[in-house]
């Protein structure tokens, strides 16, 4: 293949990249565009791009009809709160699967992934009579439990991954220093894990941010976080698209930011630590 | 201190066996090298000492204190990995303090030592880098910096230089020698390297299917092997191996020849044979001649050998250069190196 | 490696995840299953007598099981379908040499970060809605007649919106994957004369299957227990024909209360997932421990 040649290919992937690239990215995008709309703007029928009044009376409008920061604060403490929690419980059990490996071990990594595989429905009942009774409706504490244990298994899986891929030499020069145990993880394997802790800890953010099936149904008016927040708009149909575009930009833009500033860690993460 | 005492330990990874009953004394200041095949148990058994794997029966005494069930840190011991094994998020100084603070010394102290090791390894230029930035002779002597500043009583090597190349394997070699006579302190090392057996040890223990064959000094081992398999492991290249029919009241069953003590003459020899394949490696020359009934002889002769493929040649050996083996494969002393 | 010592450590520290999984599987499993058994309404005050297995007579000879069971398939397949070819398509766009690739990388994984109830809102009202949708707008400016979509094909809109959501991770993981192959085989297939498609087939292909099958699995674990999209687009309507197991069961037992069947229902679904996890489980122990 002669340069021009290769200039000329690599022009017409470029574009192709692009157009589908701003396809995709499209509805976020326009979800954007008009939230900073009226109204009427909003449902014309020929919509325009830049060419409109710009307003921020949507934003105002919808912090005016919900608590959003209420709302924002549950993801928030939600979301932290469980990877964090389940970080705390899937290291050790990572550490043990990856560095104390016995014919067991397969099987019981596989076990773990498959709970996550019971379908919520499965336990629906229970789980909401259960939290009636000891009065976890409409907490953060009880979300907080909920998704730290549907998360488990997926951080101890992500996790795992990324500590098989330490070699054990490291950690035994380590009890060889005399590092005792809780020394050899805080001084030894988390440092040198961390890209993968933090993928895994972001995904899991990610993850129970966007949770939309116990959040829904395990709150009301106290815990509940932003997917239950923009989840009330489903019903005033069709008029209000700018106030919807605002309230929906208010939801996905703190995680959309998050994520992409680590976007590295993510992507590598998203593999669930199953490809390199 | 420094004396290490295996009695009858054994060890098994569910129904194999990879160490069989097995008895050493390793006195102190010491410096033994295991070798043997690969899966014999070396690593194995340096690994029991260390305690980083579990003793299935017998006991591990070290400085006469039964050590058998002890975890690693209380050993005394320092191990250097094959791969190193250093802590990449770490710089050279953090990595050699860490076995320091772990035992909770003095700051001050612990900067003193690192000072003085680096100053033995030729470390102190790099002492603020990380490891990911050091060649692999440089991460070795950080690995080496790390066991020495502990003052252990015995520095276990797990194939310590089988990462290098070979111009640097033969520098670490030295080092790892003067370090041992400076030091003075027990050493047990594990090797695939012929070379840095004979080289380096004191003794050498030959291992083979979790068993120890033969333990001396190197040159026990090579005039002296108990058997067929010390007698070639030992030894580069190989020792030539000749079946004989036994014949009535000679229980010997083969002939061990080593390729230095076989000579070309122009004399009636002891075998006569084609020659093939010629090595020429400058100071000296490999023939491998093919010989009639008995296989192919490898001979080491000088460096200006002019013998060609093809050519017909006679080989002889001293008498008492050529070890006699019996049906199982022993050495029989009263016919050998007499 | 390891010690008694170790050994028993690793014991220890397994223990806190190993009892929460426990006791999050067992205990409400058997709690399902107890209720199933009951005639249990929390509408409906009484003693929850013992019914035997009638709520699952009730459940599974209910002509919505039939249909929503047949929905959750086609949910799951249609989407598996959807985003792996055409995340494999992107995945190899995305590999040419380009220009700006992190741009075009950082738009693509955007709808990742969607949360459900939000991508299936501005999908259905700002997209979708035949009036005031902007494929409704498209349509009139072609002059056809705009597509209610959620009227005329509700599980296939819903099958475009998750399939929106769940394309960035397919292509992103093929991606990864793609990028790890071998470059020198490429080439030295091309010096052999493979044409783009067999060098496509024999090397792509194969060498991108365990990404593949770690697309299947984590989808499949997410897609068969889709909630929120149905919830807030067509509430599993018209009839049932959007309505997938796990929604039909939040019908029954949260809307209508009735514990029993909706317990019923919930055995069946795990049931059902069991079935597909055994088989993923096959998929995946053959192919991502190796
Ligand atoms: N954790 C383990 N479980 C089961 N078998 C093991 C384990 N570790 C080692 N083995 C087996 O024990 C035997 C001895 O292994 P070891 O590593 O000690 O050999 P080695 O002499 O060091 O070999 P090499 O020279 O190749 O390093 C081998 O056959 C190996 O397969
Ligand atoms: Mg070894």
């Amino acid at each position: 293949m002669n340069k021009q040649n290769s200039q000329a290919s690599k022009l017409i992937y470029t574009l192709l990249a692009w157009i589908i690239g701003g396809l995709i990215f499209f509805p976020i995008f326009w979800t954007l565009l008009t939230s900073f709309k009226t109204e009427a703007e909003a449902i014309s029928a020929s919509p325009s791009l830049f060419m409109f009044d710009w307003t921020l009376q949507n934003y105002i409008d919808v912090l005016a009809r919900s608590p959003y920061f209420d709302h924002f604060w549950n993801s928030v403490v939600i979301s932290f709160g469980s990877s964090l929690v389940g970080l705390l419980i899937a290291v050790p059990a990572a550490w043990s699967m990856a560095f104390v490996q016995n014919k067991r071990t397969k099987n019981l990594l596989m076990w773990m992934l498959s709970t996550k595989m019971l379908p919520p429905v499965g336990v629906l009942v229970p789980i909401y009579l259960l939290f009636r009774d000891f009065g976890l409706l409409d907490t953060q504490l009880g979300l907080v439990i909920v998704m730290t244990l549907i998360n488990l298994p997926i951080m101890v899986w992500m996790l795992y991954t990324y500590f098989k891929e330490i070699p054990n030499e490291i950690l035994e020069a380590a009890r060889m220093d005399g590092a005792s145990i809780g020394e050899e993880i805080f001084h030894v394997l988390l440092p040198i894990a961390l890209p993968g802790i933090a993928s895994t800890l972001l995904l899991n953010i990610i993850l129970a941010w966007n949770e939309a099936f116990w959040t829904l149904i395990l709150t009301a008016a106290n815990a509940a976080p932003l997917t239950a927040f923009i989840a009330s708009y489903s019903s005033p149909e069709g008029l209000f698209y700018a106030k919807l575009s605002a309230a929906s930009a208010m939801a996905i833009a703190p995680i959309l930011i998050l994520g992409w500033f680590s976007q590295k860690q993510l992507v590598r993460g998203l593999s669930f630590g199953a490809v390199k | 201190m420094g004396s290490i005492n295996l009695k009858q330990v054994t060890k098994s990874f569910g129904d194999v066996n990879v160490i069989k009953p097995l008895d050493l004394a390793i006195k102190n200041g010491e410096f033994i090298v295991f070798v043997g095949p690969s899966g014999c148990g070396k690593s194995t058994l340096l690994r029991m000492i260390a305690g980083l794997e579990d003793t299935t029966s017998g006991t591990i005494e070290i400085d006469g204190q039964d050590a058998t069930n002890m975890p690693p840190a209380q050993r005394g011991l320092a191990m250097v990995f094959q791969s190193y094994a250093l802590y990449p998020h770490m710089s050279v100084r953090a990595n050699i303090a860490f076995p320091l603070k772990r035992a909770k010394v003095d700051p001050k102290v612990i900067d003193e030592k690192i000072a003085a090791a680096a100053k033995i390894l030729n470390l102190t230029d790099y002492l603020d880098r990380k490891p990911g930035q050091l060649s692999g002779g440089q991460r070795q002597r950080v690995a080496i910096g790390r066991a020495i500043v502990r003052q252990p009583s015995a520095f276990l090597f797990d194939e310590p230089l089988s990462n290098l190349d070979a111009s640097l394997r033969v520098n670490m070699r030295l080092e790892i020698s003067e370090l041992h006579k400076s030091l003075a302190t027990t050493m047990i090392y594990v090797t695939h390297d012929q070379v840095e057996a004979m080289t380096m040890a004191d003794r050498i223990a030959v291992f083979n299917g979790g068993i120890i064959e033969q333990v001396g000094t190197p040159m026990e081992l090579y005039q002296k092997p108990i058997n067929r398999f010390v007698a070639g492991f030992i030894g580069s290249p190989k020792m030539n191996f000749i079946d004989v029919s036994p014949k009535h009241g000679d229980p010997t069953h083969s002939l061990g020849v080593r390729p230095e003590h076989l000579k070309v003459t122009t004399e009636k020899g002891l075998w006569r044979g084609t020659v093939g394949v010629v090595e020429h490696l400058g100071s000296e020359t490999f023939l491998h001649v093919n010989v009639e009934g008995v296989g192919t002889l490898t001979i080491k002769d000088h460096g200006d050998c002019t013998l060609q493929y093809g050519d017909t040649v006679n080989l002889t050996a001293p008498k008492n250069k050529i070890l006699h083996f019996d049906a199982n494969g022993q050495t029989i002393a009263s016919l050998s190196w007499q | 490696m390891a010690t008694t010592q170790s050994r028993t450590l690793a014991r220890v520290m397994l223990l806190p995840s190993v009892t929460l999984l426990l006791a999050w599987m067992i205990v409400p499993l058997c709690m399902t299953l107890y209720f199933s058994f009951l005639d249990y309404n929390l509408l409906i005050p009484g003693d929850n007598e013992f019914v035997g297995l009638l709520n699952y007579e009730f459940f599974l000879t209910d002509p919505a099981f039939v249909e929503s069971f047949f929905n959750t398939l086609l949910l799951v397949g249609g989407v598996l379908l959807i985003t792996l070819t055409c995340g494999i398509a992107l995945a190899i766009l995305l590999d040419q040499a380009i220009w700006g690739r992190n741009y075009v990388r950082i738009m693509v994984l955007a709808p990742f970060f969607v949360m459900p109830t939000v991508s299936a809102l501005v999908w259905k009202n700002m997209f979708m809605n035949p009036v005031n949708g902007l494929f409704a707008h498209l349509a009139n400016w072609f002059g056809v007649a705009p597509i209610d979509f959620f009227a005329e094909m509700p599980l296939l809109s819903i099958v475009l919106i998750v399939s929106w959501q769940w394309l960035p991770f397919a292509a992103l993981i093929l991606l990864t994957a793609i990028q790890s192959l071998d470059r020198e085989q490429l080439e030295a297939a091309e010096l052999d004369g493979a044409g783009p498609f067999s060098k496509f087939y024999y090397l792509v292909l194969p060498h991108l299957s365990r990404a593949i099958t770690a697309v299947i699995l984590i989808e499949t674990i997410f897609l068969l227990s889709i909630f929120a999209e149905i919830l807030v687009t067509t509430s599993g309507g018209p009839g049932y024909a959007s309505t997938n197991i796990t929604y039909l069961i939040y019908t029954q037992s949260l809307l209508q209360f009735d514990v029993g069947g909706g317990s019923a229902g919930g055995i069946v679904a795990v049931i059902i997932a069991n079935i597909v996890a055994i088989f993923l489980m096959r998929l995946i122990g053959k192919n991502l421990e190796s």
